[in-house]
């Protein structure tokens, strides 16, 4: 950050075209030595499409890119990162079936007399895991480990080119509080030697923690660079929204106001015992209708596990669900969706949008296969469909044409929420829904949520963002070690007392209104449930 | 740090080659080992069963097994089956059989498929025999064949990664394409006289203690051999690996994703060129109707030696043993002499549908 004189890239009055979408209009971008540059902006500002300009993936339409100083253009990943440019990508992008070395050094392997040399490999790779404090074995298969420890085996993938400059697309969005720290310390000795570190986040409290400098961009137009110290963290959101963001206050207020009416919430589903060996212990779940249930608990902890239980997705092997009183097996999610239960994975892009797909198709899948294939939906009413939803969701480029591929993260998200709507769900099980988009359609789908319950949909939300959980929720589940810890009634929880429930299970003595909430679970293990104040499940609250 | 790591406990033991042994992954991830360290039987039991479940080394380990239970059925059932000559009469017959495997093992790695195999051995047989016919020294002929069923792998590899056409259109054309060109050369069997290619086709290399082999299974071992090292050990081949555990990512990996997928094609087709080569040297003629079918045996031993079909995972030499699987099944028949020859495929398909199962099975057990 000392003299702004010899940046080590300089991209000109980039331009990108895509079929109907106009990506990149003239945007000018600059990175230097031993900083760490943010680039911010909501979903389809451009982001992505920059990065891949920068890394040779996308061909510019028009402008300039120089390195050091010389024009470069870049035919492929391959030649930008020979020249010194390398990219940590959102979505881990990594061989499953090769070892973590090999993933590691593939395409720059250590060789002796043409051949790869293994051992050599496997001691590069062991050293550069041990730098990172990462205990993994370079040996074993990659798709072994969990997405987290991939994201991490992907930066030290990066760090081992000798990198002039890191590009780190999302890297923190499947990472919990104690990786990111490490990641950090990371960025900093890397920043240290004098890499131009591009990170890329929509938390705004790692951005202002890590970053030297921003760079904000808006529908494919820059907006301004700015230095991180000279930028209020409300004025950088005004510049990324291009408007008053009022949006997320809006919220705070009804989050107060909206409280369901318990006395003639019927349970929707009722989860008793259900559980899944390796996936989750055991657990109690009632959810009424018109209510949001948040699911909070760390990576790996069960939430998801749970949700796909209930999403029909994985069979439980234990347990029942009972679905209206009527107990019920869920063995496919066909089936759960024949019951008006929804479920939009975390996993968006192998689990939920159909890439080559257009919008509209997309958006009416789910509606097809329910009614079944031989009675197709009358063009007209698609084109209906697809119109309201883009309409009312606010899907850019507003095209039911256009190919889901070609949208940004947060708009998949909201062609995929769409989808599910359009089957007019009774239960609708969102699974990190908001990860990796940004504020304004945060925003959006956090007021959906809102507007779908009040109008008697259940929701289970499940967010790694606990102040999200919490500004949504009427009730909050804690998870840990694939164990229910707590049920709590969401009147006065705040994010540390979920911490500390996270992290031990303990509610903090002084907390004695939440501890009196606290439903102990039948499941939860007795250490944990010790210090709570075990109640009965209070039957004639909600089941 | 270590509480991220989801996976399971791993023992350490230090791993050498591709670290088969030390791979402790158990499907679930409740089997920590206690503080005494667990007993070293159940943790053997634990690793076997991790290796059986690996959706890498399963598969072959369970063809290696089968192989050996077939073969030693055969030595209980028949007298003189138990003979080293038997086994070695295996690479004999089969010796084309596995040049074509190893080729379309590299094009299976990479997802792809080849279709082509069987019609481009007829064709390089027919070129042989015509050429020969003519009075082509062989020292010419050869070279050329393997020239010509190259530059036919490239066209098609261009055509796939061009035009981005399914594999298996790509070389379905070009299967017509060849069988139509063996046609075109001649509608009747040539023969070969070529004193080079008789001497080829009769000669017999001892081994000592009444064994032999011939000329065609040193060639064979010589394409195995330089496969593995090609897979195992250049960038070529672990990219081919790459390309078959995700294309995309490999190529934001910055690996030479269309070079080597174009290669692979290229490498099929010199693989069949020579494996048409070793079958005139078997049959000494050339006929446009040889090889029907054979493409399917070759992908059906490369199925059998545990290369998954849509890429990623297998190995030549699991190829190697699909065919010898599939030659020993035969041999069975053969010596069981009451059964028709076409019983063996018969066992071929009802193993093949046996060994996809499995291979869902096993690589579904691990989730």
């Amino acid at each position: 950050m000392t003299d702004p004189a010899a940046p080590v890239v300089e991209m000109r009055g980039i331009s990108i075209e895509f079929p109907g979408v106009k990506a990149l209009d003239g945007v000018d971008f600059r990175m230097f030595p031993g900083e760490v540059h943010s680039l911010m902006g909501e979903n389809g500002a451009g982001k992505s499409t920059l990065i891949k300009a920068l890394t040779g993936v996308y061909g510019i339409d028009g402008g300039t890119i120089s390195l050091e100083g010389t024009h470069v253009a870049f035919g492929g990943p391959a030649q930008a990162q020979a020249a010194g440019i390398s990219t940590v990508y959102q979505e881990v992008n990594l061989l499953p079936n090769l070892s973590v070395a090999e993933n590691i050094m593939l395409g720059r392997e250590p060789r002796r007399f043409g051949a790869i040399d293994w051992r050599a490999m496997r001691r590069r790779s062991a050293a550069l895991l041990q730098g990172l404090n990462l205990d993994i074995d370079p040996g074993s298969l990659l798709g072994d480990h969990s997405l987290a420890v991939q994201q991490l085996i992907a930066i030290a993938r990066a760090i081992d080119v000798n990198a002039k400059v890191l590009i780190l697309d999302e890297p923190t969005s499947s990472l919990d509080s104690d990786e990111v720290a490490e990641l950090f310390r990371v960025i900093r000795s890397l920043k240290e030697q004098g890499v131009a570190i591009l990170f890329v986040s929509h938390f705004l409290d790692q951005v202002y923690e890590i970053c030297d400098r921003l760079t904000v961009l808006r529908n494919g137009k820059l907006v301004g660079e700015y230095l991180v110290e000279e930028l209020l963290r409300i004025d950088l959101v005004q510049k990324m929204i291009g408007k008053e963001l009022t949006a997320l206050d809006d919220l705070e207020q009804r989050a107060r106001s909206v409280v369901v009416d318990e006395s003639d919430a019927a349970t929707f589903v009722h989860a008793s015992k259900l559980g899944r060996r390796g996936g989750i212990q055991p657990a109690d779940l009632p959810i009424a209708a018109g209510e949001v249930v948040g699911l909070a608990g760390l990576l790996g902890s069960g939430r998801t596990e749970f949700a796909r239980l209930l999403g029909g997705i994985d069979r439980a092997d234990t347990g029942e669900l009972a679905i209206l009183g009527r107990v019920t097996r869920l063995r496919t999610p066909r089936q759960a969706i024949s019951h008006r239960i929804a479920f939009s994975s975390e996993n968006r892009r192998d689990e939920g949008i159909v890439g080559d797909l257009t919008v509209r198709d997309n958006i009416v899948l789910a509606l097809q296969a329910d009614r079944g294939w031989f009675r197709p939906i009358p063009k007209k009413r698609q084109d209906e469909l697809t119109q309201s939803y883009i309409q009312a969701l606010n899907i850019r480029p507003a095209n039911p044409d256009a190919l889901v591929r070609n949208l940004s993260g947060g708009n998949q998200q909201k062609v995929l929420l769409a989808r599910w709507l359009a089957i007019a769900p009774r239960l609708l099980i969102l699974d990190e829904p908001t990860r990796g988009i940004d504020i304004g359609a945060k925003a959006e789908i956090q007021k959906l949520v809102f507007t779908l319950a009040e109008n008697g949909m259940s929701v289970l939300f499940i967010s790694a963002e606990l102040e999200e959980v919490l500004r949504l929720s009427h009730r909050v589940v804690v998870l840990r070690d694939r164990r229910v810890v707590a049920d709590l009634e969401n009147d006065g929880l705040t994010v540390d007392a979920l911490l500390a429930l996270i992290a031990d299970g303990s509610v903090e003595a002084d907390d004695t209104l939440l501890a009196a909430s606290v439903v102990a679970s039948d499941a939860a293990p007795p250490a944990a449930s010790a210090p709570l104040a075990p109640t009965d499940h209070a039957p004639g609250g909600r089941a | 740090m270590t509480n991220l790591l989801d996976a399971p406990e791993r023992p350490k033991r230090p791993s050498r080659g591709g670290g088969a042994a030390d791979r402790g992954i158990g499907p679930g991830s409740g089997n920590r080992p206690d503080a005494a360290g667990g007993s070293r039987v159940a943790r053997i039991g634990s690793g076997i069963r991790s290796l059986l479940t690996s959706p890498k080394y399963g598969p072959v380990i369970v063809t290696a097994v089968l192989f050996v239970a077939v073969f030693v059925i055969g030595g209980v059932r028949y007298r003189g089956f138990f003979s080293g000559q038997v086994f070695l009469n295996l690479l004999v017959d089969n010796s084309y059989l596995i040049v074509l495997a190893v080729g379309m093992t590299f094009v299976i790695l990479t997802g792809g498929i080849d279709l082509s195999v069987g019609a481009v051995v007829a064709l390089s047989g027919m070129i042989a025999a015509s050429l020969l016919q003519t009075g082509w020294s062989p020292a010419v002929v050869i070279p050329l064949i393997l020239v010509l069923t190259s530059v036919l792998g490239l066209l098609v590899g261009l055509m796939i990664h061009v035009f981005k056409v399914q594999p298996f259109i790509a070389t379905l054309a070009a299967m017509f394409l060849a069988r139509g060109l063996c046609y075109v050369i001649s509608q009747n069997s040539i023969s070969i006289t070529d004193p080079t290619f008789v001497q080829l086709a009769i000669a017999r290399i001892p081994l000592g203690g009444n064994l032999s082999i011939t000329p065609s299974v040193i060639i064979a071992v010589a394409v195995v051999a330089v496969a593995v090292w090609v897979l195992h050990a250049t960038r070529f081949g672990r990219t081919v690996y790459a390309i078959g555990g995700g294309e995309q990512s490999g190529l934001l990996m910055g690996l030479p994703v269309a070079r080597t997928k174009v290669l692979v094609y290229v490498i099929s087709g010199f693989c069949s060129g020579l494996a048409g080569v070793l079958f005139t040297f078997y049959t000494l003629s050339g006929y446009p109707l040889t090889a029907v079918g054979t493409e399917l045996d070759a992908i059906a031993a490369v199925v059998i030696g545990g290369t998954l079909l849509t890429g990623g995972y297998g190995f030549v030499l699991g190829s190697v043993l699909g065919v010898l699987v599939l030659g020993v099944i035969q041999t069975i028949i053969t010596f069981e002499g009451t059964l028709s020859s076409w019983w063996t495929k018969i066992f071929i398909g009802a193993l093949l549908l046996v060994f996809i199962i499995l291979q869902k099975v096993l690589t579904a057990r691990r989730r």
